[in-house]
Order: C-alpha cells, then sequence, then structure tokens
C-alpha cells in the first residue's frame, strides 16, 4: 500500500510539474498580418440546439471559405445570457481575437459593454436591436429577411392543405393550420404572419391558430402544443421554437409539418415539407473579410432572398402536392424583383380594415414607445429600417391565439 | 468469537476506520486524484488523440492563465461558496434544503425589481440597502415557508424546497414579461447607462467587493457552527432530535431559525449575483450552483473552511473544461466527462478514507 501511495504521489507532483512548464502566456491583441488574425464565436448553447447548430455550421464553413486555420478560430459554447458573456468577449480578446461575434438575443447588452471597452475589436451579434441607436463604432446588430422564407415556406404548407380539400380529406373551412411559437415577440409574430400570408396566397379558406411555449427551447412543451393544436382539429403545423419537439409529435400524429432552421426529413420522413433558414455564412465572411482588410462593416445589417442569406432546405416531394416547388420558385422570383412584397396592405386586414399606417417599436428605449411609421408604398417595411422584425400587429384577421 | 458461531469469511470483508490519521487520509485523496488523472489521460489519448499533459496545462490555464481568468475563478468561487454556507447549517442539522436555487432566485429577483421601480432616483448607499433588506427578506420567506410547514406538520422538506424552487423559476419568468413588454423574454443589463444599484468597483477591480464580502462569511460561519450556542444546537439536532428535545432545545424554533438563516444567506447570494455580477435577472441567474453547492457543502464536511477548498477544486474544474473545450475545439461534453470523472474519484475515495478493506486472512493466520 505505501509503494502504491508513494507511486501515485509522484504522478501527481511530475503532473503537476509538466502542467506548470506547459503553460504559456496569452498573446496581446494586435491586427496587422494575416497570420495574427483571429475571430472569436460565443454560443449560447452546443450544437445540440438546432439554433445554435445553424450558427456553428456557418462559422465554420465562413472560416474555412476565407481561408482561417484551427488555430485562428475560438469556439466558446454554452455561453449564459450573463455576465458569462462579457467575461467570454474579453477572454476571446485577450486570446487576441480581432472580430468577436455571439448568437443569442440576450447577449446583447454584455457584448455592447464589451465593445465599449475594447475598441479596437470589433464585435458583431444577431438578432440585437441596440447597435442603430447606441452607434458605437465597433458594435454591430445583424439579421436577415427570414419572413421572406417563411412566405414562400407558407406556400408549401398552403398548396398541401389545397390537396387535402381536393381530396375530399377535410372541408374548405377545415384548412387550420396550427403554430408553436416560442414568445409572443415580434420576431415571432412576424414569422408566423408572413408565413400565414404565403399559406393564404394559395388557399384562401385557410386560418391560423396560434400558442406560445414562453421558452424557445423546450422539446416536451413545443411537443405538448403541437398536440393540442392538433387535437383541436389544425391540420397542417408549423413552429417557431429551437427543439424538434413539433415536428416529432406530428410525425406520430400523420400531420404535415413546416419546420425551422434545419430540415427534418430525416427525422419525420412521412409528415416534413420543407423549412425555412437563415444561411449566416455570407454574413460571417463578410465579417471576417472586412475585419481583416479594416473596411467597415454596417451597423446593422439585413440580407434576405435575394442575398442567399434565406433559404429553403429541400422540399419532400413524398409529402408535397404536385405544383409546389414550381409555384415556390415563382414567389421567390417576384420576391427577388421587389414585385411581391409579403406584408402587402391590400392581402390582410386587422379587425376587418385595411392599415394604411403603423407606428413601430423600431429604436430601443426602456418604455418600448412606437417610434417609427412603417406603412408605405401600399406594404409593411419590414426589417428595412431595423434588421430585427419589429412586424407586432396581433393578429391579423385570420389568425387567432388559442 | 465463539467456535460454533464461526463461519467462513467472505474473500472481502469491509469494515469501518476508527479514523485515519490526517495525513494519511490525505495520501487516499492525493492517490484518487492522481488515479483519476491517469484515467482521464487514457481517455484523452483515445477519445481526441490530444497529449494529455497539454490538456491538463490547458486545464490549469483555465483558472490561472490571465489575470482575468484568475479574477472570474476567484468569483465564481465566492458566489458557489457563499451558497454552499448559506446551505451547510440547514444539511448539519438533516434538514434536506434542496431548494437553494430557487432562494437565490427570488433574492435576486427582488434586487433586480428595486433596481428597475427604483432606478437612480435614490443615492447609491441607500439603494444598496434597501436591495439588500428586500433579498433577504425574499430569501428568507422562501426558505421559511417549508420549514413552517415542516416543524408544524412535519411535511417533507425535499419535496417541499424542490417544489419551491420551480415556483420560483416561474415568477422570475412572470416579473420578466411584465418589465419586458415587448415579450422578448431578456431583461437586459438593468440601468446600463446610470448603473443605478450596482454594486461599486474595489481598486478598479469589478468582483472584488463580492469576495471580501463571502470571505467575511465564511469566516462568521465557521465561528457560528464551532463556537456558538446557536451553532451547537445545530448539531444535536441534526444528530438526534429526541436527544435534543430531551435537553431542552426547542426543535421547532431550531429548524425556523435555521432554515432562515440558511435563506438569508441564498438571499445575500442573489443580491450579490445580480447588484454585484451580472446586473440581469434571468431564469437561469441561480445556474444549478444551489444544487451544487450541496455537493460542496458534503465534501467539506460542513466545515467552512474546507468547503473553500472543495468550492476551489469544482469552480477550477469548470472553469477548466470550458478553456478545454475552446482551446481543442471539442465538444463541452468531452471536458464535463473528464470533471466527471475527476469528481467521482474525489467523492469515492472518502470510502477508503471512512471504510478499510480487509482480505480473507489465511486459515494459519486465524484461530
Amino acid at each position: 500500500m505505501k509503494k502504491f501511495l508513494s507511486i501515485a504521489l509522484i504522478l501527481v507532483m511530475s503532473l503537476g510539474l509538466l502542467a506548470g512548464c506547459a503553460g504559456e502566456p496569452a498573446t496581446p491583441s494586435g491586427g496587422g498580418s494575416d497570420a495574427d488574425f483571429k475571430v472569436g464565436f460565443i454560443f449560447l448553447h452546443d450544437e445540440n440546439s438546432t439554433y445554435d447548430k445553424n450558427f456553428m455550421d456557418a462559422a465554420s464553413a465562413a472560416a474555412k471559405a476565407c481561408g482561417l486555420t484551427d488555430d485562428q478560430v475560438l469556439f466558446k459554447t454554452g455561453i449564459d445570457e450573463s455576465d458569462a458573456c462579457y467575461n467570454a468577449a474579453a477572454e476571446l480578446v485577450d486570446e487576441g481575437c480581432d472580430l468577436v461575434f455571439a448568437d443569442s438575443f440576450g447577449h446583447e447588452s454584455y457584448m455592447l459593454q464589451a465593445a465599449k471597452e475594447f475598441t479596437d475589436v470589433q464585435f458583431c451579434h444577431a438578432t440585437g436591436t441596440m447597435a442603430h441607436t447606441e452607434k458605437v463604432a465597433n458594435f454591430h446588430n445583424a439579421f436577415a429577411s427570414i419572413y421572406e422564407g417563411r412566405y414562400l415556406a407558407g406556400i408549401a404548407a398552403g398548396m398541401k392543405l389545397n390537396e387535402m380539400i381536393e381530396k375530399g380529406q377535410i372541408t374548405a373551412d377545415g384548412a387550420k393550420i396550427g403554430y408553436v411559437g416560442a414568445f409572443d415577440y415580434a420576431e415571432v409574430v412576424s414569422g408566423m404572419t408572413s408565413f400565414y400570408l404565403g399559406a393564404r396566397s394559395v388557399c384562401e379558406s385557410a386560418t391560423m391558430s396560434v400558442t406560445y411555449t414562453n421558452s424557445w427551447f423546450d422539446i416536451a412543451l413545443e411537443k405538448e402544443a403541437a398536440l393540442s393544436l392538433i387535437n383541436d382539429g389544425c391540420v397542417l403545423i408549423s413552429q417557431h421554437a429551437d427543439s424538434e419537439g413539433a415536428p416529432k409529435a406530428c410525425e406520430e400524429k400523420g400531420v404535415p409539418n413546416v419546420a425551422y432552421n434545419i430540415s427534418t426529413i430525416s427525422m419525420a420522413p412521412n409528415t416534413a415539407l420543407i423549412s425555412s433558414k437563415i444561411n449566416w455564412q455570407p454574413y460571417m465572411e463578410m465579417i471576417i473579410n472586412a475585419t481583416k482588410d479594416g473596411t467597415e462593416i454596417p451597423f446593422d445589417y439585413c440580407p434576405g432572398i435575394k442575398d442567399g442569406a434565406v433559404e429553403l432546405t429541400e422540399l419532400n416531394s413524398a409529402v408535397a402536392a404536385a405544383g409546389t416547388q414550381e409555384a415556390i420558385d415563382a414567389a421567390k422570383a417576384e420576391l427577388e424583383a421587389g414585385t411581391l412584397h409579403v406584408f402587402d396592405t391590400s392581402k390582410f386586414t386587422v379587425n376587418g380594415e385595411t392599415i394604411t399606417s403603423y407606428m413601430a417599436d423600431v429604436d430601443t428605449d426602456d418604455a418600448f414607445t412606437p417610434d417609427t411609421e412603417v406603412v408605405s408604398d401600399g406594404y409593411f417595411h419590414e426589417s428595412e429600417k431595423r434588421s430585427a422584425p419589429y412586424f407586432d400587429i396581433k393578429y391579423i384577421d385570420g389568425i387567432t391565439a388559442k | 468469537m465463539s467456535e460454533k458461531t464461526k463461519h467462513s469469511e467472505p474473500l472481502l470483508r469491509i469494515s469501518k476506520r476508527d479514523g485515519l490519521i490526517w495525513w494519511k487520509s490525505w495520501l487516499v485523496r492525493a492517490a484518487a486524484v492522481a488515479l483519476a488523472l491517469v484515467l482521464c489521460s487514457v481517455i484523452i489519448i483515445l477519445i481526441t488523440g490530444y497529449n494529455p499533459v497539454q490538456v491538463y496545462s490547458a486545464m490549469i490555464r483555465g483558472s490561472f492563465g490571465t489575470a482575468r481568468k484568475f479574477w472570474i475563478m476567484l468569483q465564481n468561487l465566492a458566489m458557489l461558496l457563499c451558497i454552499s454556507l448559506a446551505v451547510t447549517p440547514a444539511f448539519k442539522m438533516r434538514f434536506w434544503n434542496i431548494g437553494a436555487e430557487g432562494q437565490v432566485l427570488v433574492g435576486g429577483l427582488a434586487t433586480a425589481a428595486v433596481m428597475f421601480y427604483v432606478g437612480d432616483r435614490l443615492p447609491t448607499a441607500l439603494m444598496i440597502v434597501i436591495m439588500l433588506a428586500a433579498s433577504l427578506a425574499a430569501g428568507i420567506i422562501w426558505a421559511m415557508i417549508p420549514a413552517f410547514f415542516k416543524a408544524k406538520w412535519n411535511t417533507n422538506e425535499t419535496l417541499f424546497t424542490l417544489m419551491m424552487n420551480y415556483v420560483a423559476t416561474q415568477l422570475v419568468s412572470f416579473f420578466i414579461m411584465i418589465w419586458v413588454p415587448s415579450g422578448s423574454s431578456v431583461m437586459g443589463i438593468i440601468n446600463q447607462n446610470s448603473r443605478a444599484g450596482w454594486l461599486p468597483e474595489l481598486f478598479g477591480q469589478k468582483y472584488l467587493l463580492n469576495i471580501i464580502i463571502v470571505a467575511v462569511i465564511t469566516v462568521a460561519m465557521f465561528i457560528y457552527l464551532k463556537y456558538s450556542k446557536q451553532g451547537y444546537e445545530i448539531s444535536v439536532v441534526g444528530e438526534s432530535e429526541n436527544t435534543a428535545k430531551y435537553i431542552g432545545i426547542n426543535v421547532k424554533r431550531v429548524i425556523l431559525r435555521t432554515m432562515g438563516l440558511s435563506g438569508a444567506l441564498c438571499g445575500v447570494a442573489g443580491f450579490l449575483l445580480v447588484a454585484g455580477t451580472n446586473h440581469t435577472i434571468t431564469t437561469t441567474t441561480a445556474g444549478g450552483m444551489g444544487f451544487t453547492a450541496i455537493m460542496v457543502s458534503w465534501l467539506g464536511k460542513f466545515n467552512a473552511g474546507i468547503m473553500v477548498v472543495t468550492s476551489f477544486i469544482i469552480v477550477f474544474l469548470q472553469r477548466g473544461a470550458g478553456e478545454i473545450a475552446t482551446k481543442f475545439n471539442l465538444n463541452q461534453s468531452v471536458a464535463d466527462i473528464l470533471t466527471g470523472i475527476i469528481l467521482f474519484f474525489i467523492i469515492g475515495c472518502e470510502f477508503f478514507v471512512n471504510y478499510k478493506i480487509n482480505l480473507r486472512k489465511s486459515q494459519k493466520e486465524g484461530k
């Protein structure tokens, strides 16, 4: 026993000694040559969340496309929306990062705090709202016109409803969509409304019922919400939440589903229709190149479907109605050409009336005051005044909260 | 043992140790850590192909690599220790307070509420006093509810305190929903520009005040449990309620008082987390520390001094795990596996400190 213990002790001590020697000081931050360039990414969860996985895949692909080596790209996963985010950002700066990106809405004020402190480092934040009013030179927001993608995915849903009506599976009045939303928040309301408008553009009798889970990621709650909508007579489900709960519920019940962020065909081969997603790779390539070259990054950037930032995943031909792809392609061409607007005010009513004016809360303030007129030229100008969505009209006629 | 009752002895027999000399028990612990490191090395080589020495040095850098990392480690250590100290009197009394998470959360919520409603209308010092009082009250109430039911109707405190955590989480969600009408469910930094209600930085170190406060609480708790009459009463109630009753201790009062203290300290932790660290409130502000604290407290044998070491070990491993994940582009889970192995050995070795394994003696040696 004694012998064993002394060997163990020697092992501990030698390991400690080696570890001590291997420690190296962190290199100070400094731009200059390409080899010195480093970029750091902060993610709320890890790849088990579809939301974060979408960002992580884009970050890796963008780094590769920009010719960065593994040593030049640092990932910090599982970073809470708290002081931990500031610390993660500051540690990345200590490691020599010239650019730091964070992916979650709640990271924003901590990223801003870091940006004010480390003025020679660029800070980019997805889904935030403060950059265009704070005007801190090295702090930037970005989003994408995902409502365009939702609209197109809605067309696939509408076509499916039409097919079900034609086959006599449902009546025209029974074309009821169920929508599982995360929070009663502009980003979610904008998404659900554009999805519904897309569906109604091909299936006039479509209605939609919405329920919220009050969580961005909760597999059990999302599944339960989808099931309760199905029990209420919804014949097609879509969702804005980050887990696979709703698609799985749909596969169990044989109800068609339109998803978000990732293709769900592999987990729900008999019910998955299509998904819309944001492709962050072009934005990430842009900020990496701009930081390297010392050119300016826009304060608030919102690319859309014509920029390749909004995409639809593969259409599941086993589930989709005939002619769906053609209908989507036609609408997409019109969106790109600017001849079709998702929130065309002649296409929807609120309490039976067409809206001609709407003040949205675009500039962030403590009281959440509506401050900007966003309806003109016959449509609601979503994501033009600010990258993060601000369409929060609850609800246009045809949509009801459960 | 008489010849009649003698039966064959098993190959391995476990018996209680009478108490190991301190240096021997620490040798056992050191050996356990060494074994854990060796096993981790094997796993690192097998599943990642990295050099384990490099991985371990990254782990150490997670806490000691830069001045910033060192301060973050101290801050995390202080917070975990504060909550561990809070649950300790309850556990010493054998009152299973699984509700520290919720007690910290309501404490933080109270501070956030004062910061949100008062804003910059009051001088900082007064504001901080109000925030602290609100957090103390919230923590005490949250802990006293299950304690009252336990003392009065002998309800199961484990379930009760656990359930109170969920209520606290929902309460935080509810208030965030009221405070943030946009529905984003994110509070953001409260009073980011006015810094109203933020704890001051000492010597330019934003965490220093937190650390000093917890250091004071640590010393106070050590003295309280070891030398005060109340500390003694807690030990007696923990060892045997009947003995306590027999010698005239009012058990109900001790339960209520001790849980009140436990909740008050959790409230302080919530106050420090909101006013001193995060300057926001989320449903994850306590971040699971209310549960980790239980492990810290038991590993530290309810001794405030040893708990400094045990919370350091946990925080060191957590920070190291994060560093490994970033440095080697590994999934955080790999780092968590390593942390788990090391903790398993540290906890497991206590068995060998307390018990010894006897091999069957050969027949010749027997009688």
